[in-house]
């Protein structure tokens, strides 16, 4: 073989990127050395995955990559071009009426008290979405296993392991009432798009929350 | 009406958190044309600063602008404020927002670039050329006290600090004691380590002259007043926001941060947003450290165990800095006391510098190292004693009928630490039926027919929690029946949306759903103290119920003019005032708010509605009252005279292999004392996330500095936090909680703080346990397999003590060591 | 903690990913191959390297695939793994584990599921790190790696292939396209050991162990129990893989088998655990690693 000048992949600096988000092709002009989690969170403005560490250690930055889980702080943004992502924000189910129905594993979440600080959830989230649909009927140890990847530090896990256990009872039954007399303040199933509950705004930062779930309805080109 | 207080509801918070609405502070104007800083800071951990060259970083496309100490006019160049003065405190030392010409840890800030973003920002961070001069760093507490080496020029024997107290006459004590034993502790260093790490947003806008800030902050409220005197700008034109916040435990409570104050500066001076975000490496090496003590212990006792003396010397790492003042080591020296009576107690300290990062408080905030030191002393006893080690601490236990107790110390808060109320001797009878404490010995004898050495321990503790000065909440019923409810501490995941409108919403009587709770924001309250100490439920939870009654008790007098009833008649019951026993007699809270506002203008519907109120309007009566105010509204603040006492005890069983010595909790129990509870989901998962932290810090967690100061394992990679495969778990059997309430007289709601509750006995408690299984003592934390390998050739050799009853027994002399033989 | 600024390139074949190193190597360029990324976008985001292009071959499709072969004339039996093959897709391989079971025993121990999904089993090996799994693994089973440049293709046995810590023999313009790891010996048993402080961290110290019917084979020697062969690889002992013959030693009993492992390794300090602690663990770990693959051999020769 001799160096043919012809087949020498070109450098490139810069590139517009696209990738298929939460089933909406997105697309940004970036630097190659721009990671997927930035992409998401800075260029995209899909601020649901966090960044922890920038070494692949805590997971708060897992997507699904064509569905398997991935560290996105350890992707470059070019590395995924082409391909299909998933983030905590395109989990829930679209309805035609425009509101989403959150995901089993999202509502076991709230049901379970699973996430305090809510940092690390994104990557908890994705990771056990991913988790379930290859294992649906996991056992206590297995539903540990399954998030021995990813580091939270407000829980002590206790509640996530039993989130785990409780999407899976929801999957099988989306009805399954909630293990102690306690009740949920949100009807629990539904999550209206662009209208945060009376409860549910925080700290004074507005219904910042209608405006990036406004931005990835369908039809966006963004 | 009781309806919400005491139930499990689930969190408000959660709707957004679990759909990725969170706003934190990188998320802010995401998307947006927002500058992004990054700081140059300081590879040596001691060192004059004898040049800087920014030619070249000058030269990075994007690069906006470049800020040195030089640069920064008047109080912004000045040192950063010392928080917590104290009369012991004689050497106090805090860097500036940009290091002026000397460095003193690795770590510190010495320039600031800010650039298009923060890839461009690195790019010429890493392109400005320091020249330094290196000095001898102060690496550990061992260097500390020898002085051979100073970390501050100014600071000949490195003490920044110096205090001693003595409660009752020790040395009595010790003279009538019938035995006498003294023993080392040493705690290593750790640190809160939130999965989200600091970070400010600045905008300034020019045609108000007004800056808002949103910062990661456990005190937004002082971070305002911080922020707007060192920028020499007005108190009412600086806004400062704590946004959802990933987790604080502690290391956000230090204030201002040199980014604080530079990030404003900046989005000042270049008329644009800039962002700063903390990456992983710039936590480990510049934001707050705690836990590394030194201790040297002599205790007197009795034939029962009874302390009669207890003499305590410690030295505190306080790292490089003090800008939080030495609130640790007065907590250690406080709260080492736990749940006991000793006879008589001195304590000595000296807070030390070192060329480390700062140390300020995290969770348990010294708590953990003076509990360690006094369960180890329990334990000791027991073993002199050979008596059992319950029964030597409850010996010791101040009794039930002896509340309030006064321990003769002052406390954090500058109030006597009197204790108000509890039940110790309940608390261990709970623990020690839950862990099936008598029965051990069947456990371990299973465990070594495994071929593994059971162990197991227990660890006792007193929390103030609390503390004061006061904290307020404001309540705002709307024309729509929504209730907005703003306190100005702030919230990093404890749920206080949640549990603050449990409580509004029973004092007012409306539904949960209607209650809105804004917390750490200084628009919407302006004067707070902030989330630390486990104050929340106390100190905002009395304020919003103290302003919820207010708030109800206007909305009575205003609706019983409007239903001509009087006010006792009334009740409120799902957001709708009425007479009790008469169902038609009723006005909806919202339209009580309309007509406490008498207004010239019915610009919305419900204004009109109210109109068929109209009553009786007294002509010789003006429209809102001498001593009234429009709307309706109910401000309150709650100042406590002293902090209330949570307690708590936690046990373990413990295996420990007896060949590659790796150290397995298999079972872990808590027991604890939090008061009246307002939402026991909440009060749980704060336990769980405690526990979780006190093991890393009993078995994994250290900050390894190099005798250069160099911190060794500055990334998750090799500072080893947990996983939840490190962690008991209760789905797994391993772990259970029990609950014991003794309300606090000295609030209206009975409640003690529970926030620090899970991790400040752990490290003691693995100690005992893991003492118990291998038969020799342990005194440092965090133990590794590595550590006890150790440990037990020099117990092999005869150089440790043998711990009386555990499962591993003393090799033969002569004998080669089990872990030497292959089994 | 960003990556400083660097070119990339995207091959879609390996003619051309080893024609742009060729190019960038002449040039005198410092150009690293990404592939999984797990190890070295870490490296890059805290600038502890600053290579000006990185060579992406997750475009080249050809070079994802596990291939098994039973042996015969042509093709030795064994797992061959190309370049972009994920640790996941070896891992949940069933054909390749039921040839070699140290592949599955083994990556059950890197790091967590997550990595696994981008990390390469090709790329640990290319990256040479003497605490990683798999080059235990392939020094153990005497496995080779193939590498690709326009100067042609050589295929390099392990002990050949593990230069130093972190360092292969790999040339700078050279590109690893498969890992084979041949089949385990008929009638073996297979075990892989560790301790990690967390689990998924790299171990303080591992041990893989393969024993094998010995010489007399049938067990049918006086009514004793059969010899075996023991072979071990060692993991975050050294600073290249490990290989022992621990046979005569194993012969001698559990103490002679620790007390031969821990006389040839090499470990060394960190802030994790000493030398002699590893030296410790080493030896325990080795006995606990022949017993559980004397178990999975089904035969009672322990000694």
């Amino acid at each position: 073989m001799t160096s043919d000048l012809s087949i020498v992949a070109p450098a490139q600096t810069r590139r517009t990127v696209t990738v298929t988000v939460n089933g909406v092709r997105r697309s940004a002009e970036v630097e190659v050395r721009r990671t997927l989690s930035d992409f998401l969170r800075h260029d995209l403005a899909l601020t649901g995955t966090h960044v922890g560490c920038e070494h692949g250690v805590c997971g708060a930055c897992t997507v699904l990559l064509d569905g398997l889980p991935v560290r996105s702080c350890l992707l470059f943004a070019i590395t995924a071009h082409g391909h299909t992502v998933t983030t905590v924000e395109g989990l829930g189910e679209l309805r035609p009426d425009g509101s989403v129905r959150v995901s089993p594993v999202q509502q076991a979440f709230r049901d379970c008290h699973a996430l305090q600080c809510g940092f690390c959830t994104p990557g908890m989230i994705t990771t056990i979405t991913a988790g379930l649909a290859a294992n649906p009927h996991p056992t206590p140890q297995q539903a540990v296993d399954m998030i021995s990847g990813n580091l939270c530090r407000c829980t002590g896990y206790q509640n996530i392991v039993e989130a785990v256990l409780r999407a899976a009872e929801l999957m099988e039954d989306p009805d399954a009432p909630l293990p102690d007399e306690g009740f949920t303040d949100d009807p629990g199933e539904t999550d209206r798009v662009g209208a945060g509950s009376a409860a549910g705004d925080v700290a004074g930062v507005g219904s910042a929350g209608g405006v990036s779930a406004a931005r990835h309805t369908r039809g966006d080109r963004g | 009406m009781q309806r919400y207080v005491g139930a499990p509801i689930r969190r408000t918070e959660d709707v957004r958190l679990t759909t990725g609405r969170g706003r934190y502070v990188d998320d802010i104007a995401a998307g947006g044309p927002v500058l992004e800083a990054a700081f140059l800071r300081s590879p040596h951990a001691n060192a004059r600063i004898t040049d800087i060259d920014i030619a070249d970083a000058l030269d990075v496309p994007g690069v906006r602008a470049i800020y040195l100490h030089e640069d920064l006019p008047g109080a912004v160049g000045e040192p950063l404020p010392v928080l917590i003065p104290h009369p012991a405190l004689t050497a106090p030392r805090t860097p500036s927002a940009l290091a002026d010409g000397r460095v003193h840890h690795v770590g510190q800030t010495i320039a600031m670039v800010v650039a298009d973003d923060r890839y461009l920002a690195e790019d010429a961070a890493e392109r400005i050329r320091v020249s330094y001069e290196i000095l001898p760093p102060v690496a550990d507490l061992t260097m500390a006290r020898a002085a051979q080496r100073r970390a501050h020029d100014d600071v000949p024997d490195n003490v920044a600090a110096h205090f001693e107290h003595e409660v009752g006459d020790v040395a009595a004590g010790f003279a009538a004691a019938s035995h006498v034993i003294e023993f080392n502790a040493h705690p290593e260093r750790s640190a809160s380590t939130p999965l989200e790490g600091k970070g400010v947003f600045a905008r300034w806008d020019a045609d108000d002259s007004s800056l808002r800030v949103y910062t990661s902050t456990q005190a937004s409220t002082s971070v305002r007043a911080a922020v707007a005197a060192k920028l020499g700008l007005p108190l009412v034109k600086v806004e400062v926001i704590a946004p959802d916040v990933g987790g604080g435990f502690g290391v956000k409570i230090a204030h201002p941060w040199p980014e604080e104050i530079m990030v404003p500066f900046a989005a000042m001076r270049l008329g644009q947003p800039v962002r700063w975000t903390e990456d992983r490496r710039e936590h480990f090496i510049s934001s707050a450290h705690e836990r590394g003590q030194d201790h040297h212990v002599k205790v007197g006792f009795d034939d029962e165990g009874r302390v009669l003396a207890l003499d305590v010397t410690f030295w505190h790492d306080n790292g490089a800095f003090t800008p939080y003042g030495i609130i640790v080591p007065i907590i250690t020296s406080t709260q080492l006391l736990g749940p006991y009576k000793p006879g008589a107690y001195r304590v000595e300290y000296y807070s030390m510098y070192t060329n480390t990062v700062q140390v300020t408080p995290y969770r348990g905030a010294g708590r953990p190292q003076g509990v360690f030191v006094m369960e180890r002393a329990m334990d000791k006893i027991a073993q002199a004693l050979g008596k059992d080690r319950t029964a030597v601490r409850a010996a010791n236990f101040i009794q039930p009928d002896e509340f309030p107790y006064d321990q003769g110390m002052i406390f954090q808060d500058g109030r006597p630490l009197i204790y108000d109320s509890g039940n110790y001797p309940a608390q261990l009878a709970m623990l020690k039926d839950m862990m099936g404490w008598d029965a051990f010995e069947e456990v371990r004898a299973e465990a070594t027919s495994r071929g593994k050495l059971a162990g197991i321990g227990l660890a006792c503790y007193v929390e103030g929690t609390g503390v004061g000065p006061y904290e307020g909440a404001h309540v705002h019923v709307q024309t729509d029946g929504t209730v907005d409810v703003a306190t100005g501490l702030t919230s990093q995941g404890q749920g206080h949306q949640t549990m603050l409108a449990q409580i509004v919403a029973d004092e007012l009587g409306v539904p949960f759903e209607k209650v809105r709770v804004v917390t750490g924001d200084t628009r919407r309250f302006g004067y707070a103290v902030g989330t630390f100490a486990s104050r929340t439920t106390v100190m905002s939870g009395s304020a919003v119920a103290l302003a919820a009654r207010a708030a109800r008790a206007k909305a009575l007098r205003v609706a019983a003019h409007a239903l001509e009833a009087s006010e006792d008649d009334l009740e409120i019951v799902d957001g709708v005032v009425r007479v009790k026993g008469s169902p038609d007699s009723h006005i909806d809270l919202g339209t009580v708010a309309v007509l406490s506002n008498p207004l010239r203008y019915a610009f919305d519907t419900s204004a009109q509605a109210a109109t068929q109120f109209a009553g009786t309007e007294d002509m010789d009566k003006p429209p809102v009252a001498e001593d009234d105010e429009p709307g309706l509204e109910g401000k309150d603040y709650y100042s406590p005279i002293r902090s209330t006492f949570a307690s708590g005890m936690h046990g373990a069983i413990v295996e420990v292999d007896p060949e590659t010595f790796d150290i397995h909790v298999a079972k872990y129990f808590v027991v604890h004392d939090c008061g009246t509870l307002i939402n026991p989901m909440i009060v749980a998962g704060q336990v769980h996330g405690g526990v979780a932290q006190g093991i890393g810090g009993a078995l994994y967690e250290k900050m390894a500095y190099d005798e250069n100061a160099q911190l060794q394992n500055a990334s998750f990679m090799d500072f080893l936090m947990p996983y939840v495969t490190e962690i008991p778990q209760k789905e797994l059997g391993e772990l259970e909680l029990g609950h014991q309430e003794t309300p606090s007289p000295l609030n209206p709601l009975g409640v003690k703080g529970a926030g620090e509750a899970g991790v400040i006995p752990v490290a003691a408690l693995i100690a005992s346990a893991v003492e118990d299984a291998v038969g020799f003592p342990i005194d440092t934390m965090p133990i590794s397999p590595n550590d006890l390998y150790a440990m037990r050739l020099r117990a092999d050799a005869g150089e440790l003590p043998h711990v009386a009853n555990a499962t591993a027994k003393p090799a033969p002399a002569g004998a080669r060591s089990p872990s030497e033989v292959g089994s | 903690m960003k990556p400083a600024p660097f070119a990339w390139h995207g091959p879609t074949s390996v003619a051309s990913a080893v024609a742009t190193l060729a190019e960038l190597v002449a040039g005198g360029a410092h150009a690293k191959v990404l592939a999984g990324g797990q190890s070295l976008v870490p490296v890059l985001a805290m600038r502890l390297a600053e290579p000006d292009h990185l060579v992406d071959i997750n475009g080249i499709a050809e070079l994802d695939y596990v291939r098994v072969s039973a042996g015969g004339d042509h093709a030795p039996a064994g797992v061959t793994v190309g370049a972009l093959a994920r640790h996941t897709t070896v891992l949940q391989h069933v054909e390749a584990n039921r040839v070699q079971p140290l592949l599955g025993q083994a990556l059950n121990l890197v790091a967590h599921a997550t990595i696994r999904n981008r990390g390469t089993t090709v790329g640990s090996l290319a990256h040479a790190d003497p605490s990683g799994e798999m080059t235990a693994v392939l020094a153990l089973t005497s496995g080779s790696v193939t590498a690709v440049s326009v100067r042609g293709e050589r295929v390099i046995p392990a002990a050949e292939f593990f230069v130093g810590p972190l360092e292969s023999s790999l040339a700078e313009d050279e590109l690893a396209v498969s890992a084979f790891f041949p089949a385990a010996p008929a009638g073996s048993g297979t075990a892989f050991v560790e301790m990690a402080r967390r689990h998924g961290d790299y171990a303080l110290a591992g041990v893989g162990a393969i024993v094998a019917p010995g010489a007399a084979g049938d067990g049918s020697v006086g009514g004793a129990a059969a010899p075996v062969t023991v072979r071990c690889g060692f993991l975050s002992v050294s600073e290249t893989p490990l290989v022992l013959d621990l046979t005569q030693a194993w012969a001698a009993g559990p103490d002679a088998t620790m007390a031969a492992a821990r006389a040839a390794i090499d470990p060394g300090d960190d802030i994790h655990a000493t030398a002699e602690y590893r030296r410790h663990l080493a030896g325990v770990l080795t006995v606990r690693a022949i017993r559980q693959a004397l178990d999975a051999m089904g035969t009672e020769a322990a000694a």
